[in-house]
């Protein structure tokens, strides 16, 4: 088991205006969940089920209304929202490149704001193609809108890693991919995670890429954590959602291995 | 003879220079003064709506308000604020010409800039700024590094659309004291100097156009990450400022100011004055197109030096008197009244511009009119045509009230087209000016106001306070006074209007010269 947590949410509540509706809109409600250095923790939910709300939490792009928010041992409302951020890479949904800005330059921008000299910045941008496995010369002066999707992904994993953070937040990032690249995506990422040992939070609305990707799941559903664990632990859940979310996979894989022949090599 | 082989052409060549010069310093003065409080402004109100609203708003009313008109309201505001700085801090400034311009015109420029920066920063994706935040940026880098350089393009529409609107209204600027290509328009409108009104607007158009192409130049290097291109497009910009700037800058500014009001009489008054001035050795500029308010109050601060105004209109309008008095009881008061004012009644050039009701010879022949109070029993079935200010200054008052007049309709009407009007039959009767020639080219005739409804109008010489004492000036000008009787006047009147090179104010004055050095 992992050691002390890196994060940790203690009763963490969040709600919003309602826009239209009257009331607040209870986005997360009583959360307590810790994520251990190292580790690799998935969040699974649908939409509306708070896990996006959770994650910014953590680098306050949302501040908790309730509860407290604990990284590195500090808590979050402590310190410097904006340094905060700068030693936490995030992994926009879809990306989240600035357009008007260079692969390098985006890759680049965290250690930019943070003061590196500009060859320093190089030397790691060339380092973070490679880590991502984009070709330097290919990629390096390229606008985001040149790039395919799986292209553009890997650049903003790139830019998360840039100044070299502990923790890596990803908000859904290989949902909007194709399967394959979103597989490989996957497995390149679950890679860096353990080559660089860093900890990381992944969002993600589908189960069998949080089972396949990550050490432990949490499982969302309106604003409540309602199990969480290793796939393992999780199947021993009671509850009917975590059980209807584990079903899927399951099913899936059983059809699978029926009608795919066990041929070739595997 | 060929349209280009008009001399006319050369005349205005000779302007532009100075016009041109006047006018980019005023435009590019103005727009950087928009921009400098237009951006910050936008870049506040981005994110709150109800200023944002407010601001929007209150900059669509700016514009709604007619360009001549904003130039106009910046004149006596500035006057009275100058009065104000005079009295609590000792010092006045100049509410003449640059100063008002450049305040009225970076005003008209601020909408397009405001709602384009506002549009352009609004429209980037919050996806965006959201990751602006998370790499690490504070507001202000997400701002500079994110928000601008994506808002651009559509700022950089909203400049160069407040570009080619300043450099357009600019040309309105001439009424209120600052030469710009206006002068051409303005001096040709009223002088029926079609070459000069078409070099003005071309001059006008092609800067525009060129200060457009400049600014597009500068924003696609921009956007394309091209230094080259920023750097010709601001290099372009900037040749161009210089190249303007030079020649005005070496302009002395120690010479003698010769006022002019809009239209021909005052052109060619105020070329003869120039001309007399330079006879005797003194050097003269003209300040043309000025408006009739603005004129007298220039001269009062001195930013003009002579010009010719008319006894009755300073008496009705800058002193608000409503009685009418004899001439001489009139002109008498008139000088003591000025001298409190510090300026210099230098005397009468002989004839007189009076409003008067004019129509053609024939028609009131035919029905037996010969003054006004013959005309009142007419009235009735008949239109009346007059300039934008006859209906509402006290000289109407006056002979509707001594004669009964009641005319079946009233129209305003550009002077110049009210005798070619009154001509064709189109109005009846026109409200006209007595040493127009166009009296005697389309055969008209000033019905008599044997009740003396209307006051004196002489044409007088004002001098200002500064050249109070001034004998080369007085020396100068003296020989013109009580010398231009009123056919010569409305002979070099007709002159002004002929439309071909025989009729800049310049020509016409040297003619007038002529005439009546003779007698």
């Amino acid at each position: 088991m992992p050691t002390a947590p890196l994060i940790a949410y203690a009763h963490v509540g969040k709600s919003f205006d309602g826009g239209s509706s009257p009331g607040r809109v209870v986005a997360v409600d009583d959360v307590s969940l810790h994520v251990a250095a190292g580790e690799f923790l998935a969040i699974v939910g649908g939409s509306g089920s708070g896990k996006t709300t959770l994650l910014r939490l953590a680098n306050r792009l949302i501040d908790a209304d309730a509860g407290t928010v604990t990284v590195e041992g500090a808590d979050v409302q402590t310190v410097d929202p904006v340094q905060l951020r700068r030693r936490i890479g995030y992994v926009f949904q879809s990306g989240g490149l600035f357009p008007h800005l260079s692969v390098a330059d985006n890759i680049g921008i965290t250690p930019k704001l943070l003061g590196w000299p500009a060859t320093e910045i190089a030397a790691r941008v060339d380092e973070l193609l490679d880590l991502v496995r984009l070709d330097r010369a290919q990629h390096r002066d390229r606008l985001p809108q040149e790039l395919s999707g799986g292209q553009r992904q890997r650049v903003g994993v790139a830019r998360a890693l840039a100044a070299k953070p502990r923790i890596v937040l990803m908000d859904e990032p290989f949902g909007a991919l194709d399967p394959l690249t979103r597989d490989a995506l996957g497995d390149d990422y679950r890679a860096l995670h353990n080559k660089l040992a860093l900890t990381t939070v992944m969002i993600t609305h589908d189960m069998t890429e949080a089972i396949l990707l990550a050490d432990r799941v949490a499982v969302m559903r309106g604003g409540r954590l309602l199990a969480e664990g290793t796939p393992g632990e999780l199947s021993t859940s009671r509850d009917p959602y975590v059980g209807e979310l584990l079903r899927t996979p399951r099913r899936q894989a059983e059809r699978l291995g029926a009608l795919l022949p066990q041929g070739g090599t595997a | 003879m060929s349209l280009f082989s008009d001399p006319r052409w050369g005349e205005a060549l000779a302007h532009l220079p100075d016009y041109l010069g006047n006018h980019v310093r005023v435009s590019v003065a103005a727009l950087a003064l928009g921009l400098v409080v237009s951006l910050p402004l936008a870049i506040a109100a981005r994110n709150r709506r109800v200023v944002r609203g407010a601001l929007l708003s209150l900059a669509s009313i700016v514009q709604t308000v007619p360009g001549l008109a904003l130039l106009a309201l910046f004149y006596p505001l500035l006057l009275a604020l100058a009065a104000l700085t005079l009295t609590w801090f000792g010092f006045g400034f100049s509410a003449f010409g640059f100063l008002p311009a450049v305040l009225a015109l970076a005003l008209y420029s601020m909408l397009p800039v405001l709602r384009n920066t506002i549009t352009g920063l609004n429209g980037v994706e919050p996806a965006i700024l959201e990751a602006a935040q998370g790499v690490g940026m504070t507001s202000l880098q997400s701002l500079f590094t994110v928000e601008l350089p994506l808002a651009l393009p559509v700022m950089m529409a909203g400049i160069r659309t407040a570009a080619v609107w300043v450099i357009g209204t600019a040309t309105l600027s001439t009424p209120i004291g600052q030469t710009s290509l206006g002068n051409y328009i303005f001096a040709g409108l009223q002088t029926q100097n079609w070459v000069f009104v078409l070099f003005g607007c071309l001059a006008a158009a092609i800067l525009a156009l060129a200060v457009d192409q400049l600014l597009a130049l500068i924003e696609n290097g921009i956007r394309n990450r091209s230094r080259l291109r920023t750097a010709l497009g601001g290099l372009g910009i900037a040749v161009l400022v210089v190249a303007t700037l030079v020649p005005s800058m070496a302009r002395s500014s120690s010479s003698y100011v010769v006022g002019a009001k809009t239209f021909a009489e005052q052109y060619v008054l105020s070329a003869l004055i120039a001309q007399r001035l330079r006879a005797a050795g003194l050097s003269a500029t003209s300040r043309e197109g000025l408006g009739s308010n603005v004129i007298f109050e220039a001269l009062k601060s001195n930013d003009i030096d002579v010009y010719v105004d008319y006894s009755g209109t300073l008496w009705a309008n800058q002193f608000h008197r409503t009685d009418i008095k004899p001439r001489e009881e009139l002109l008498g008061e008139l000088k003591t009244t000025l001298a409190r004012e510090n300026i210099t009644l230098l005397g009468e050039l002989g004839f007189e511009n009076a409003y008067a009701l004019v129509m053609p010879k024939k028609r009131a022949e035919a029905l037996g009119i010969h003054s006004i109070a013959d005309l009142a029993a007419h009235a009735g079935a008949m239109s009346l045509a007059a300039d934008y200010e006859f209906f509402s200054r006290p000289e109407w008052a006056a002979l509707q009230k001594v004669y009964g007049l009641s005319f079946r309709a009233q129209r305003q009407m550009q002077p110049d087209f009210m005798y070619a009007a009154v001509a064709s039959g189109e109005v009846d009767v026109i409200a006209g000016y007595t040493s127009d020639g166009l009296i005697a080219k389309y055969d008209l005739v000033v019905l008599e106001d044997s009740r003396h409804a209307i006051p004196p109008y002489d044409a007088i010489v004002l001098l200002s306070p500064k050249r109070a004492d001034d004998p080369t000036l007085k020396a100068a000008l003296v020989p013109l006074l009580g010398k231009i009787d009123i056919a010569n006047m409305r002979e070099a009147n007709l002159r002004a209007a002929g439309g071909d090179a025989t009729s800049s104010p310049d020509v016409v004055a040297r003619w007038l010269w002529e005439k009546i050095g003779k007698q």
